[in-house]
């Protein structure tokens, strides 16, 4: 049944995924079987029991006590059989190995930011060793969020008032999505992250330098691409429009008016204060929402946003 | 079997020159009128506005999903047209649509009564409903609401729209839904007519009786939660919201006690109607008269038992998340139950195909596909995939409309002529019903195939892989839209020409078949003694 794998889930990227798999296809062999029995049956008896004319005659059948009991015992012993095979699997989800990598992972309006052991910090984007387990323990800063990476087959919801858990265990590199599944308002959809699986190597070397791009390339261009994988793009257009905060196109270098306060140059020093103390200074007819920056960005990466923020006429 | 049946059925009586419409005229004596058909009808007209205002907002979230990123609206907009369209139809449309409107009408006619047991109630009731949808287009008029119809804190707690005042409508809604629940099963118990008893009620009465019951137990909770919800939104005591020291989870919880319940509120009135039309038009007695009975009642009960199958992934203990699962397994059985009757009712029947009936085995296709995907719901490692995925949405909606609303659409067709008297085009009927088989396919089947792939709901932009089949989903919409539009089409039409509907169109044998069509305002002329079962087309002694 691979082929109908392929059309109707996506990439199995755990053993675990694997698992849910059979379960699932198990399940639509059993609802095909009964809605081709009951489809069946239907269109039969449509066909073949049409009424003739008004004067048809038909036999007074009450009930039929053995049928009834075959068609409330044959169900109950299939179902009784999914629960317990359903109920296992979830347990293999549910308990994490020991030695299990530990990420935290915070949600917030509408980003992800993981924290490794060592303290490193990224946003939206969490590399993971092929082949060992990741336990994520996570919380969110403010409303429900949930964590689902569909290719592992895992989600957990995110709450405000404590922690929960899940984990996985990658099979082979690649590159996943990571969904926000429970509603949490206007960039729910946009609360997207990658789940990116290195080999044992890349990942070592990755936690330990940042990665390549970061180290080497031209500041302004590390800028455009820190706008999107940061999540910059959700709020702040480059092409004037209007979204949750202001557009960056031809910002650098003017005066702007500010709630409660006197205008401000949009210099160096506003745009790095913005990123990092974001509620300091806002400017008028936007609402503070901005989440802080600081200490998910390295100093590079903040020169290399205002560069970019610089280069937008 | 000596006894002699004489037949119900056959009293053709011609439209009565004075009826329930006619008696009295002008707006004051329908706004003051105690009679449960005038009720009823009021119901009618007003949910099925409501199902008119949530259908659009239903088109115009599958118009925004056309294109991954924006197509029309922007994503706030966006958010509350899926907020409204859930509550709309809810609230206002599905869980009153089938007891309230059509319940209201058909059942002392079933029951061989003169009305309700409770006829100011009944009034009222129609009253506090109107109240709440005022409030619902309040809270529309004023903001708008972008939470979703399931309210889930601490984003309701903090949202800055309308939240409270929709609230409010759904809190006095409820008061509404009691209001009927309680008269339903004072009627049912007193009301019946001489000779009836519980195993001769047509089983509409049954799924009805049942409905009742989970309205009178459960609703209390929702409007409670709803209060607390209202209370933490004005003055912040701290229950639901984490920063107050509250659980928002502790509302799921409270929410789905009674939501869930509600699900049955909504599909075993459809069920009832099923087994009212299947025997009419196999013309043959209904098979597993006490099992199709008794599933109601069971179903109703452990319907209270399960609702934390909506909180697999919530955080909830496993113990229970277990627990859970067994009892929704559990509930699938009444319901196959039900689904083998209804067939087993048409084997060796005389199958008339008529509006009515074509709806009947729509639902029955619909409503297979609608449980059977349920079970991939209850088995809970595949569920925490699926959940809170277009999957849900399909499977749901399978039920929802592809049960629920295909009831009312087949109960809508059997009553009408009872209704109003006049027959509606029976070709035009055909059409519509087979644009609605289609379109409803075509919008919800890329659903589920979306849904397991890991398409998220309520996302306003969506990844490109998914556009082809959310795309299709949209098509379909606009098939099953014109399939509806056609619906009111000819029955709005066929309220233009005289009355022509014989008293008993279809041959059925329940009771309200022996009255004229639309019956006269106090339903019988003399009260109508039972002398058979509600499906005895062909116990021996009596000749079809």
């Amino acid at each position: 049944m691979n082929w109908l794998r392929s059309i109707i889930l996506p990439a199995e990227g755990s053993a675990y995924a694997r698992q849910v798999d059979d379960l699932y296809i198990a399940i639509i062999v059993i609802c095909a079987f009964f809605f081709v029995l009951i489809a069946g049956l239907l269109s039969y008896f449509v066909w073949r029991y049409r009424r003739r004319g008004p004067d048809d005659v038909t036999p007074h059948i009450s009930h039929n006590l053995k049928l009834e009991l075959l068609w409330s015992i044959v169900p109950l012993i299939i179902l009784t059989v999914l629960f317990f095979w359903g109920f296992n699997s979830y347990m293999v989800a549910r308990v994490a190995p020991g030695e299990a990598l530990e990420i935290q992972v915070t949600g917030k309006k509408w980003l992800w930011q993981f924290e490794y052991p060592d303290g490193m910090r990224t946003l939206n984007e969490v590399h993971v060793p092929v082949g060992k387990a990741v336990k994520f323990i996570m919380s969110s800063e403010d409303v429900i969020h949930s964590f689902y990476a569909p290719s592992f087959r895992v989600k957990m919801d995110v709450l405000p008032n404590r922690y929960t858990e899940l984990w996985l265990q990658p099979r082979e590199e690649g590159v996943h999505t990571l969904f926000c599944a429970e509603y949490c308002g206007r960039g729910h959809s946009d609360m997207l992250g990658k789940i990116v699986v290195d080999s044992e190597e890349k990942f070592q070397e990755w936690q330990a330098l940042g990665d390549e791009q970061t180290r080497t390339m031209p500041l302004a261009e590390l800028g455009a691409l820190l706008y999107e994988s940061k999540g910059c793009s959700s709020c702040h257009s480059l092409d004037g429009s209007r979204r949750e905060g202001p557009s960056f196109r031809g910002v650098f270098g003017e005066m702007t008016s500010i709630t409660g306060g006197p205008p401000v140059k949009v210099d160096e020093n506003y745009l790095r204060e913005s990123i990092l103390d974001p509620q300091a200074k806002i400017v008028a007819g936007f609402e503070g929402i901005m989440p802080t920056f600081q200490g998910l960005l390295r100093e590079r990466e903040i020169n290399a946003l205002v560069e970019f923020i610089k280069s937008r006429k | 079997m000596t006894e002699v049946i004489t037949p119900a059925a056959p009293v053709h009586r011609g439209p009565a020159d004075l009826h329930y419409l006619n008696e009295h005229r002008g707006l004051r004596s329908w706004l003051t009128t105690v009679d449960h058909k005038r009720i009823g009808v009021m119901y009618l007209w007003s949910v099925l506005l409501a199902f008119l205002l949530g259908g659009i907002f239903a088109m115009l979230v599958r118009l925004e999903l056309l294109t991954p990123k924006k197509t029309i609206i922007e994503a706030d907009a966006y958010n509350q047209a899926f907020t409204l369209h859930g509550a709309i139809m809810i609230f206002l449309f599905i869980i009153p649509a089938i007891p309230a409107a059509l319940g209201n009408f058909v059942l002392p006619l079933l029951l061989g009564a003169k009305d309700v047991a409770f006829p100011r109630l009944n009034l009222a009731s129609y009253y506090v409903y109107v109240i709440g949808a005022l409030f619902a287009l309040g809270s529309m008029l004023t903001g708008g609401v972008d939470t979703g119809w399931t309210f889930y804190t601490p984003y309701s707690t903090t949202s800055n729209t309308s939240v409270s005042m929709m609230t409010m409508a759904a809190f006095i809604l409820g008061f509404s839904s009691i209001f009927t629940g309680v008269n339903f099963i004072a009627t049912i118990h007193k009301l019946r007519a001489p000779g009836m008893s519980w195993h001769t009620m047509p089983l509409f009465v049954w799924g009805t009786y049942a409905t009742a019951v989970i309205q009178v137990l459960a609703t209390p909770v929702l409007g409670i939660t709803l209060l607390l919800l209202l209370m933490e939104r004005v003055w912040e005591i701290g229950i639901f919201d984490p920063r107050l020291g509250g659980d928002p989870v502790l509302f799921q919880h409270f929410f789905w006690f009674y939501s869930h319940p509600a699900v049955y509120i909504m599909i075993l009135p459809g069920m009832a109607i099923i087994s009212e039309v299947v025997p009419t038009f196999s013309k043959k007695t209904i098979f597993g008269y006490k099992a199709i009975a008794y599933s109601s009642v069971a179903i109703a009960f452990v319907s209270f038992l399960v609702w934390g199958h909506h909180m697999f992934t919530s955080g909830q203990s496993d113990l229970a998340t277990a627990v859970f699962s067994f009892l929704t397994f559990l509930v699938a059985i009444p319901s196959a139950i039900k689904v083998f009757n209804w067939l087993a009712t048409m084997y060796r029947g005389s199958l008339d195909l008529k509006a009515p009936m074509l709806y009947a085995i729509m639902f029955l296709l619909l409503f297979a596909i609608g449980g059977l995907t349920g079970i991939f719901l209850g088995t809970i490692s595949v569920d925490v995939h699926l959940h809170d995925t277009y999957f849900v949405v399909a499977h749901f909606h399978y039920v929802m409309m592809g049960g629920t609303v295909i009831a009312f659409l087949a109960g809508l067709h059997y009553w009408w002529p009872k209704m109003f008297g006049r027959m509606y085009s029976e070709s035009w009927a055909r059409v519509a019903a087979a644009l609605i088989f289609i379109g409803f396919n075509m919008t919800f089947i890329p659903q589920f195939i979306m849904g397991s792939r890991g398409m998220p709901r309520r996302y306003y932009n969506y990844l490109d892989q998914f556009q082809p089949l959310h795309g299709f989903s949209t098509f379909g919409s606009w098939v099953l839209g014109l399939g509806l539009l056609i619906v009111a089409g000819y029955l709005l039409g066929s309220l233009r020409k005289r009355c022509d509907a014989p008293g008993s169109p279809w041959g059925g044998m329940t009771l309200e078949w022996t009255t004229s069509s639309p019956p006269i305002t106090h339903n019988f002329e003399t009260t109508p003694v039972l002398t058979h079962g509600p499906y005895d087309y062909s116990l021996p002694g009596r000749r079809a």
